[in-house]
């Protein structure tokens, strides 16, 4: 019974989720604000469409969001099946005690931790040189593909973990094969693991600049192939802000178009995942 | 059956070719971590070999032009910089996590969830930029200089929070009714029915997000560079400048030519070393009682 | 196919499609490329110049990227770049390279506006970096702990300074190391007890938008983008596009391109000082 007194468990626990809520919602919006107040006057069309000129300051980053554009879309497409197939075989597949499913874990989580720039110099030495692809958005995609798998691979396999047993035993019971239960059952059942894996993976991509310096390059022109080098969104933040003297207000406004980006790139997904979540047969 | 639209394949046929397909993906991840490995081994081996493993340890000080190779003071700066971040960043996207799920009315908890999400996305560059022209003068006044071990574990807090909040919250999400219900029955207070309950139940959601925030905040290289002061020395006290392993790389690879670019990589391995220490470690301590 | 399904390859196509049709009408393979790689802070000014040469030229594509002098250095050697920008001049160990002065830079010290002080000699200098002197009040300023701001090893501007003041790097004492000139700016900026040594190019465009940095005479020489175009400052650098064989055909054109006075107005824009032919 809850007690009546006024400092109980229950109150307390109160207090502190919603001290922790305060304390990082209000940050959030202290940093957002700061960007926004520093960036939005440079905010216009032509800005978002022209390319850039004097080094960044003038002109616009037209050819840099569709750089960015392609360097995700190539990331995702290569990391979504392998990550969603490494990520059902672990979960459906291997047992907890197997000793390959405890090496690929661990594998991951290790490979979670390299740092970003020796993600670079990998995909420069593998994709760029030895591949012969050159400083290109293909090679920065690759590269940022293997930086998120870990991520991917993870999340979704705890997605997968959360499904209750019910539903498998449900299928063996009724004929159903592995495959029809996967597709039909389970990986509806498992999207929100697998969009919490996605956001997290676009995120960090997206945030990425040394595993991009190097591998997708600094040209700020518009790509005319995958296999033309692009500058993505974050190398031309860092550019701006910490290269180039003077380019402060354009950095802080192409911080602003990235993180409406990234939050229409969420919107869009979970409306996706939601659509997606409508095929279920078990309803929830 | 047989003739229905998707099942041109018999079904025990169908499943072992998923289970190819699956292995296939499997191994293609596996392999990429095993040329990661291979690369930082390859580059690093030039300077394991003609300086030995016990200088990194025992050399003066890091000055590569000099011959000087100590690499210690920069592992303790990453190992404590990342601990203090891992300390500060679970409680609170735990406490974030159950925020949005357990006690904010459900239009906050959205645009509350939304917060973390983009959070999650700036890169580490504006971090790094809002944390030299913001959070290290706040820092200098207090006790200068400024550029600190404190300023990093508080941006990699920030960077980090969002791994470890969003996948807590999909784990809660998951845990399933009835243990609520069951033990709402029993007439357990809230806060009681989280801790014993809820929190157990969505533990391995929340060891994943602790280890890959972990992984994360070791990896972390821009935003620390910006805000640590990259000093080589071993911290004695919060307000101490440091400089990560991290850090290190991402100055000085641009610059460095033959031995001292191998020691470089010699140093990606001991990150690579140390967190699988930190990994083997968490998993060890407990062993049986997460997926158990 | 599920209505899903065809939403997200709709949008996969377009994408595609804008992405590859905003191209002018020359046909791509028909372009000469050349890659320019090395140091930073070169290559915002070598961009601008390439653009321009493009525009001059068609049917040619100059393609920069970063990744340090060294790197420049390193792939010109190899062969994986047509040409290497360093922000320095070629050491004794670099002579199977050649290399092109295309404009100068300055090295000046930096301090925090509200600081008293207005001059320090080379030797007040020296004394601060190698932690000799410890309070500004020693040089005439107000009494706090001066915060040295060191460069990392391997930076070009570092090499010089010390090289100026006749140290080397194990004696300095430092309390914040930087990379970039730009991080060296942001921190003088943010501490009043700062003191730095950056490019007075970036120091002088970033101390006339308002920052709050002032620039030290260095040996009685004023900083300014004038001493050092009539060359009375002290310690400049040469900014050098490196080759691996004396510079031909279409490299020749280029180099040739950045020299010439039809790009002064971009090195000057970038605050740099052009030379002078």
């Amino acid at each position: 019974m809850a007690s009546s007194r006024m400092l109980d468990s229950d109150h307390l626990s109160a207090i502190a989720v919603w001290t922790a809520a305060c304390l990082v919602g209000g940050f959030f919006l202290w940093l957002l604000s700061d960007i926004v107040w520093h960036g939005v006057a440079e905010i216009s069309w032509e800005f978002l469409t022209t390319a850039p000129l004097n080094a960044g300051r003038d002109g616009g980053i037209g050819p840099i969001l569709v750089s960015t554009a392609l360097i995700l879309l190539v990331c995702m497409v290569v990391a979504l099946p392998i990550g969603l197939g490494t990520a059902i075989l672990l979960a459906e597949f291997t047992t907890d005690e197997s000793l390959f499913g405890r090496l690929i874990r661990r594998s991951l989580d290790v490979l979670a931790g390299v740092p970003s720039i020796i993600f670079g110099l990998f995909g420069n030495a593998f994709f760029s040189v030895t591949l012969g692809l050159g400083f290109s958005i293909l090679s920065g995609g690759l590269t940022l593909a293997c930086m998120v798998l870990p991520i991917l691979i993870r999340s979704t396999e705890e997605g997968f973990r959360a499904v209750p047993t019910d539903y498998r035993l449900s299928a063996a019971a009724l004929g159903l094969s592995r495959f029809t239960t996967l597709t039909h059952l389970l990986l509806p059942a498992a999207i929100p693991g697998l969009l919490v894996g996605f956001i997290l993976s676009i995120g960090r991509a997206i945030a990425e600049t040394a595993a991009l310096i190097f591998t997708s390059g600094y040209v700020d022109r518009m790509p005319e192939s995958l296999l033309d080098s692009g500058r993505a969104l974050s190398i031309h933040i860092f550019d701006l802000s910490m290269n180039v003297p003077g380019g402060d207000a354009r950095a802080y406004a192409s911080a602003l178009v990235l993180i409406s980006l990234l939050f229409a790139i969420t919107t869009l997904s979970a409306w996706i995942a939601d659509q997606w979540l409508h095929r279920r047969i078990i309803p929830v | 059956m047989i003739w229905s639209r998707s099942t041109f394949l018999s079904p025990s046929h169908r499943d072992r070719l998923l289970v190819w397909t699956l292995r296939g993906a499997a191994g293609i991840a596996g392999l990429i971590l095993l040329f990661i490995v291979a690369f930082l081994i390859l580059e690093a081996l030039p300077a394991l070999r003609t300086l030995g493993l016990i200088r990194f340890v025992t050399d003066p000080s890091w000055h590569p032009g000099e011959e000087f190779y100590l690499m210690l003071p920069m592992m303790w700066g990453t190992l404590f910089a990342t601990l203090g971040a891992v300390v500060l960043a679970t409680p609170l996207g735990l406490l974030s996590a159950l925020f949005c799920r357990w006690y904010a009315p459900k239009p906050i908890a959205r645009t509350y969830r939304r917060f973390i999400e983009l959070l999650g996305g700036i890169p580490s560059v504006v971090y790094g930029f809002w944390g030299l022209v913001v959070l290290v003068p706040m820092i200098s006044r207090l006790h200068p200089p400024g550029p600190s071990l404190l300023a990093g574990i508080v941006i990699l807090t920030i960077m980090i929070l969002p791994t470890i909040a969003l996948l807590a919250d999909a784990s809660l999400a998951k845990v399933p009714q009835e243990y609520i219900r069951g033990a709402a029955a029993l007439g357990l207070g809230r806060w009681a029915i989280i801790r014993g309950v809820v929190i157990p139940a969505a533990k391995s959601g929340l060891f994943t997000g602790v280890i890959l925030g972990t992984g994360r905040a070791i990896g972390e290289t821009m935003a620390v560079l910006m805000v640590c002061g990259n000093v080589v020395q071993t911290p004695q006290s919060l307000f101490d400048p440091i400089r990560t392993l991290t850090a290190n790389i991402a100055l000085e690879m641009a610059y460095a030519l033959g031995d001292h670019r191998s020691a470089l990589f010699v140093s990606g391995l001991v990150l690579v070393g140390m967190i699988l220490t930190l990994v083997s470690s968490a998993e060890w301590i407990s062993r049986g009682r997460i997926y158990g | 196919m599920s209505p899903v399904t065809l939403q997200i390859l709709t949008l996969t196509g377009l994408i595609l499609v804008g992405a590859g049709c905003q191209e002018s009408p020359t046909t791509h393979h028909s372009k000469r490329k050349l890659v320019i790689t090395g140091s930073s802070t070169v290559a915002p000014l070598m961009a601008e110049i390439g653009k321009r040469f493009e525009i001059l030229q068609s049917g040619v594509r100059i393609d920069v990227q970063t990744g340090g002098s060294s790197r420049g250095i390193a792939d010109a050697r190899q062969g994986l770049a047509d040409i290497g920008m360093t922000s320095r001049a070629l050491t004794s160990d670099e002579t199977d390279l050649h290399g092109t002065a295309i404009a100068r830079d300055g090295i000046g010290v930096i301090i925090h506006t509200s600081n008293v002080v207005s001059a320090l000699d080379d030797g007040q200098i020296a004394d601060i970096y190698t932690g000799r002197i410890t309070n500004w009040n020693a040089v005439g300023g107000a009494d706090a702990l001066i915060v040295v701001v060191n460069k990392a090893e391997g930076r070009a501007t570092l090499e010089l300074f010390l090289k100026y003041l006749n140290l080397i790097n194990t004696e300095i004492q430092a309390h914040v190391i930087i990379g970039d000139n730009e991080q060296g700016i942001k921190t003088v900026a943010g501490n009043p007890n700062a003191i730095a040594y950056v490019s007075i190019g970036t120091a002088e465009y970033d101390a006339r938008r308002e920052a709050p940095i002032k620039l030290l005479p260095l040996g009685n020489v004023p900083a300014t983008l004038e001493t050092l175009r009539t060359g009375t400052f002290p310690l400049t650098r040469p900014l050098t596009l490196v080759t691996k064989t004396p510079p031909s055909g279409l490299i020749k054109t280029f180099i040739d391109f950045a020299r010439s006075p039809d790009v002064h107005d971009l090195v000057t824009q970038h605050f740099f000082v052009p030379i002078s032919s």
